[in-house]
This record gives C-alpha cells, structure tokens and sequence, in this order.
C-alpha cells in the first residue's frame, strides 16, 4: 500500500462507515429535531439482527443501581465453589429477567478468596426491592394436596403464585426442600430419548421423599421453586431410593436451566452486601449533557489552537482529528453487538477526551519535525517524510508507556478505573493508527 | 537559553512547590473517602436551600439509628452526607423519616461501600501505581538500551520515575491541602487521575528523552549536558504545544462538565502542568547531575 490515492480512499470509506455507525436514529438539539430512517439500527433489524448497535451508558450516566453481593461459599468444599457461584448467576438473571429490567449485568468476580457477585440494574431506583429480590436463596420446596387451605397459609408469601392455574387442588408444603437435595442433573428417558432433569436426595431427604411418595400415591406432588410450581407429576408408586425424574416435555436446554436452577437450590449461597450504590436518573443525565458539551467545546477550542499555530498543517490535523474521534465512537457503538460492550462512564469520557490529547500530540510532534526539517532548509516532501520517521520514535515509545500504564490499571483496578483504562488503550491504539495513516497521507497528498 | 546551567534554580523551584502540600501531607493526611475507608455517602435534594435545620434533622435522625454521621456537606438544595456504613433497611427507615418531614425531600444518590472493598481499593491503587512505575522504568531500560557509552540506559528510566514521583507528590500534595481546608476527598476518581497523570508524565518525558538520544548519537563531541540542553530546546515548542492543548480540553471540562468530575479535571490539570514542568526541567537535568557524578567517580 505505498501508493497514497489508495490509502486515501481507503480512509474516506473508513470515515464514511464509521460516520455512518454514529449515526442516531434521531438528532434533538434545543429546537431541531430531525429523525433517520435508514440508521445503522434500521439495516440490523431488517436482516433479523437481534442485537441493538448502541452506546452503553453506564450507571452513573444513565442512573440506576448498582450493588456488590458476597457469595458465602466458605461452607462449601473448594471444587464445588465455582459452581455454585456460577449457578447463582444463572439464578439471580432469571429472576432479573422475571423482573423486567432492560439490559442486566450479573456478573461473578474473584478478589483474593471472596467469591462476589457484581449486579447492575439500569433504570431501577429501588434498591431495597432489588436486593430482596437476589439475595433470596433458590428454594426448593414440594408441596402436596391438602383438604382444606387456611387463608393465613394461601396468602402467606411463600404459597406458590400459580397453584391454581397448574389446576392444582389446595396444597401444603412438605418438610421436604431444597436443602434436602443433594444434587440435580439432565438425564434421558432410556424408551424415548427425552431429557429429564433426575434429583437426588441425600439420605435424611430420601427418608422424607419416601413418607410423602407412600402417603401421596395416584395424587400429584408439586415441585416448587421459587413461589413457582415447575411441575406436579402424579405419584405412581412410593420410591424409597431417594432418586425421583422430573420428567415433562423438556427441550434439552430446558432442562439443562432447570437442573442449574435446582443445583443453585441445593447448593443453597447466602448473599451479603459488601458495596451498593444508586444513582438517580436526572443526576446522571446532567452529567453526561454537561460532559458533552465540554467535549464539544474542548475540541473546537482544540481546531482553533491548532489552526493559529500550523496553519494548513492545522487544519490537516483537525480533519484528522474528526476522523480520530469518529473512528473511536464508532468503535465504541460497535462493541455493543460483542458480549464485550464497552460502557461508557463518567471516568471513560475523561479517558476518551485524554486520549484526543494524546492523539494531538503525535500530530504535533510530527509537525514540529517537519518545521524543523523544513528549516534545514530540505524540500518539502524530504522534510515530510524524514520528519514523520523522526517523530515516529517518540510517538510510538510514549504512546507504549501509557498502553503499559492502561494494562497495568485494567489488572489491578475495579469498576471504574478498569473503564478509563480499557477506553484509554483504545484511543491510544487507534491515535497512533491515525498518525501513521491518516495524518502521513493527507500530508502526502497535500505537499505531493 | 541555557537550561541545564541553571538545573538548582529549577530543582529549588519543584522543591517550594512540593513543601506547603509535603508538609500538609504529615499535618492532615489526606482527606480519603468511602471508597478507602468504607462507610455510606448520600446526596439529598431539598426544595429550598438547604439551611442548618435540615443538616440538624439529618444528623439527628441518623444518629439515633447509632449511624456515626462523619460531615454534612450543604450546597445550595443539595446536601452531601457521609456517615459510617448505612444498610438497607437503615436507610428506608431514615427515608420515611425524611420524607415525613420534608415532603419535597428527594434521596438522588446513595452508596454504601463495605470495609473489605475500601481496603481492597486502597491496596489495589498501591500496586497500581507501584507496577505502572516498574513496568515504564523496565520499559525505558529496554527502549533506550541503544544509547551510545557512557550514558546507560537504566539512568534515563530511572529519572523518569524522578520526575512521576515528583508530579505524584504535587498533586498529592495539593489535594492534602485541599482536603484539609475544602474537604475535598480522595477517591477511586482520583487515583484514576493520578495514573492518567503519571502516563502523561512519562509521555512527556520519552518525548525529550528520545531527542537526547538522537542527538548522542549525532553530536559524539558535545558534552553530555550541552547535548542535552539542546535537546530540551529543540523538544520544548512540542512539549508547551501539546500541553496546552489537554490543558485546554481540561479547562473545557472545568467550567462546562458536571460537579461530579470537578475534582478528577483539577487534578489532573495540576498534574499535566506539574508533567511538563517535570519533563523539562526535572527529568532531564537530573540525568545531566548523575552523569556528572559518575564521571567525577570514575576518574
């Protein structure tokens, strides 16, 4: 690729398609509004994309509710740990999802020998009701027929929410639970194939499974988890083995969820709060218009500075510049089809708007050696070339430095300081792209 | 413009600088916040300014809850509170409390962080800061291995780490001050803008560095610190270019950004102004006194 027309319009496509990923399905300022049809979002969904191109706002720009749950797994044998941290996950983004939240995160850390689990709710304020609803343990619970109800017990919180609609008759709960379990797996029916999530018992839990089975046989026995009758097979015989089948029409992912469910029932983790917080929505908002416009008026004053000192130079750069900035948005929008989205913070703009800094000074560094070049009195395309390759030394050295400083940051820091880092090596990483690119060839073409 | 001539005049400069926050620093410590420590932190909104009733009924209905309410902030409708940790069921009593009484009382932000993360935080940003400084120093020894005898390779790394502990104790230095007399707090924020701060330090200082070995290599009969000053003057135009421009943009920040990163911008413009004072006058000048040292040594 020596050929600069070439690269040239390779950096206008480039332009062009991150431009064009920028684009919002609508623009609102002060009093005009104009919406686009054919946005990026528009073509996704056209071809069944089922993800949203996106920037993700993180909770301090968007407002909601962040809390930092401790997994007690010290209980728990060391091999199991893992799993029963990863079938809290699967739990706790169930009920998520039952709850209606719009892009959950659930996410499970290590930090020295805590076991943590990491929920961040956008838009939800309530951080009472969100913590009662993860930090309830799986409950495993089997209830069987009962003559009457008591409406003390049929209105109590832990009577299952859809006994009547599974056509169950009155039901009371058994001394038979979840913590009577002692593992839970997907098996398959040896005559059919069909999956089945298999329950053992252990051996007190097996005793009782046995005295409900004898005293229930030709009647159901309903399978509760979480206030919810999964299932209520009818007994055929009493089974003393302590193993039982729950068998249903099962697609093999189902009862692959389902026998996850059950283990984080079994496996019962109680969760703490070691760290919350929650960030009202108008508060956020605030910060990212106000963010924003700073950004706006930080790169004008930017092109404006440039201009008045390099002249033509200067108004290469600042082109250049707009092509940095875009190519960094766009990489941001991009990620969020990724499961490694990047989510903007407060910390990331900071980090965002330092590495425009950093991405200006390859160009000024450049420009100076080019000056100098000039000065001693060589052409100009002799100057621009030997001054690029000068400059590029110190460009790349630095701009490694801070890639180490990102590297460093991301590893040893939490939560925000990860964000600043990550969008900081990106910036770094695309400006120094930009300078042996996009500022080389204009200035190629320019001074040709 | 002779530089190097002058290095005690600039080193005694730094020195003033660093003293009044060096010596805030052993008076007061720094001002650290619930990241570090642990405890609860809340902003309220009221639909008047707030007045020293509501900072009363705020410390007074926390405090019968045995919450220990460290500062009340009021500014303008707002008000800042931070206390010892508050859980959850603490805070909603609290909130009906408040909203018995000031009907128009809104809770806009409330954060609870535990002591085991606050410690975590605190060791975390320790060995950040302490990895990033080996890493570069090991980086630069590698980078600049090249350089022609007598001058060593290690000794450019190591004077970077001169001139980012130097912009590390300014601005720490400053926010000890500020702290002390503006309660302005120490937070995972800030640590950010420290690290940021010692890359564009190291940026800066590479930038000179880099000329300094170029041009050893091409001027073999100069004396070390005549090579080196020329090099600070043919890479300071740059050096002043660049920063000016992040200043700018920090600026920017300052006046049109939100409150919430007010502290993080004025960090971090201490810090780029302490960066471009360090590269020029600090970093280089001090490879200049251990060149010389080791000469005299030697002979």
């Amino acid at each position: 690729m020596k050929n600069p027309r070439l690269i040239f319009a390779f950096i206008i496509l480039l332009t062009l398609i991150s431009a064009f990923v920028n684009l919002p399905g609508n623009i609102r300022l002060f009093n005009f509004e104009r919406s686009f049809k054919y946005n990026p979002n528009y073509f996704l969904q056209k071809y069944n994309f089922s993800k949203e191109l996106a920037f993700r706002q993180g909770l301090d720009l968007k407002g909601g509710v962040s809390i930092t749950f401790k997994a007690e797994v010290e209980k728990l044998p060391t091999g199991e740990r893992d799993k029963a941290l990863e079938s809290s996950r699967v739990v706790i983004e169930r009920r998520i999802n039952l709850y209606g939240v719009s892009e959950p995160l659930i996410q499970t850390a290590k930090v020295n020998k805590d076991s943590r689990i990491i929920v961040e709710l956008p838009g939800v304020t309530d951080v009472k009701a969100a913590i009662n609803l993860i930090g309830a343990t799986a409950q495993l619970t089997f209830w069987e027929e009962a003559a009457t109800v008591s409406a003390e017990v049929a209105t109590s919180s832990a009577y299952p929410i859809n006994a009547d609609i599974s056509g169950l008759g009155p039901l009371k709960q058994t001394d038979l639970t979840g913590s009577d379990l002692s593992s839970s797996s997907v098996v398959f029916d040896p005559n059919t194939g069909t999956p089945q999530v298999q329950l053992k018992f252990n051996s007190e839990g097996s005793r009782k499974f046995a005295e409900i089975t004898k005293r229930n046989v030709g009647k159901p026995v309903a399978i509760v988890l979480d206030n919810l009758v999964i299932t209520a097979p009818s007994v055929n015989e009493a089974i003393l083995t302590g193993d039982a089948v729950i068998s249903g029409n099962f697609a093999q992912e189902q009862a692959k969820a389902l026998s996850t469910q059950l283990n984080a029932g079994a496996l019962p983790i109680s969760l703490s709060v070691l760290e919350q917080h929650v960030v009202g929505p108008t508060l956020g908002q605030e910060s990212l218009q106000k963010s924003l416009l700073a950004g706006i008026i930080g790169f004008i004053t930017i092109i404006a500075f440039m201009v008045s000192l390099y002249r033509r130079l200067g108004v290469l750069a600042s082109i250049a510049l707009l092509i940095y900035a875009l190519l960094n948005l766009a990489v941001f929008k991009i990620s969020s089809l990724t499961p490694y989205g990047i989510t903007l913070t407060l910390a990331g703009i900071a980090g965002f708007i330092l590495s425009i800094g950093m991405a200006v000074d390859a160009n000024i560094l450049i420009f100076e050696r080019v000056k100098e070049e000039m000065r001693a009195g060589k052409g100009r395309s002799s100057s621009i070339e030997l001054g690029f390759s000068h400059a590029w030394t110190s460009i790349r050295d630095s701009n490694v430095s801070t890639l180490i400083t990102c590297v460093i940051l991301y590893t040893f820091g939490t939560g925000i300081v990860r964000g600043f880092a990550l969008i900081l090596a990106i910036g770094v990483l695309i400006s120094m792209f930009s300078a042996i690119t996009i500022t080389r060839t204009f200035l190629r073409l320019v001074y040709k | 413009m002779n530089i190097i001539g002058r290095k005690k005049l600039y080193f005694l400069i730094s020195l003033l600088v660093m003293l009044p926050g060096l010596v805030s620093l052993a008076l007061y410590g720094l001002n650290l916040s619930i990241d570090f420590t642990g405890g609860s932190r809340m902003i309220i909104s009221f639909s008047k300014n707030v007045s020293e009733e509501e900072t009363k009924f705020i410390s007074s209905d926390l405090e019968k809850r045995n919450i220990k309410v460290l500062s009340i902030e009021p500014s303008g409708k707002t008000a800042i509170v931070r206390t010892s940790p508050i859980d959850e069921r603490q805070n909603s009593e609290f909130n009906k409390d408040l909203k018995a009484k000031y009907r128009e009382a809104i809770q806009e932000e409330f954060s609870t962080i535990g002591p085991t993360i606050g410690g975590e935080t605190t060791r975390n940003a320790v060995k950040a800061v302490f990895f990033a400084s080996l890493l570069v120093v090991v980086y630069i020894s590698l980078v600049f291995r090249s350089v022609p005898k007598p001058a060593s390779s290690i000794r450019f790394g190591i004077s970077t780490i001169f001139a980012l502990i130097h912009d590390v104790l300014v601005v720490v230095g400053v926010f000890s001050i500020l702290g002390h007399f503006l309660s302005v707090e120490i937070d995972a924020l800030f640590v950010t803008a420290l690290l940021t701060i010692i890359g564009f330090s190291v940026h800066d200082t590479i930038v000179v560095f880099d000329r300094i070995r170029e041009n050893l290599g091409k001027n073999v009969n100069a004396s070390f610190a005549q090579v080196v000053n020329d090099s600070i003057l043919q890479t300071i135009g740059r050096s002043l270019n660049t920063s000016i421009t992040v200043l700018l943009v920090l600026f920017a920040l300052l006046l049109f950004g939100g409150e919430s990163i007010r502290w993080f911008v004025v960090a971090l413009i201490v810090g780029i102004a302490s960066g471009t004072y360090s590269s020029i006058f600090n970093a280089s000048p001090i490879l200049v006194v251990w060149h010389e040292w080791s000469q005299r040594q030697s002979k």
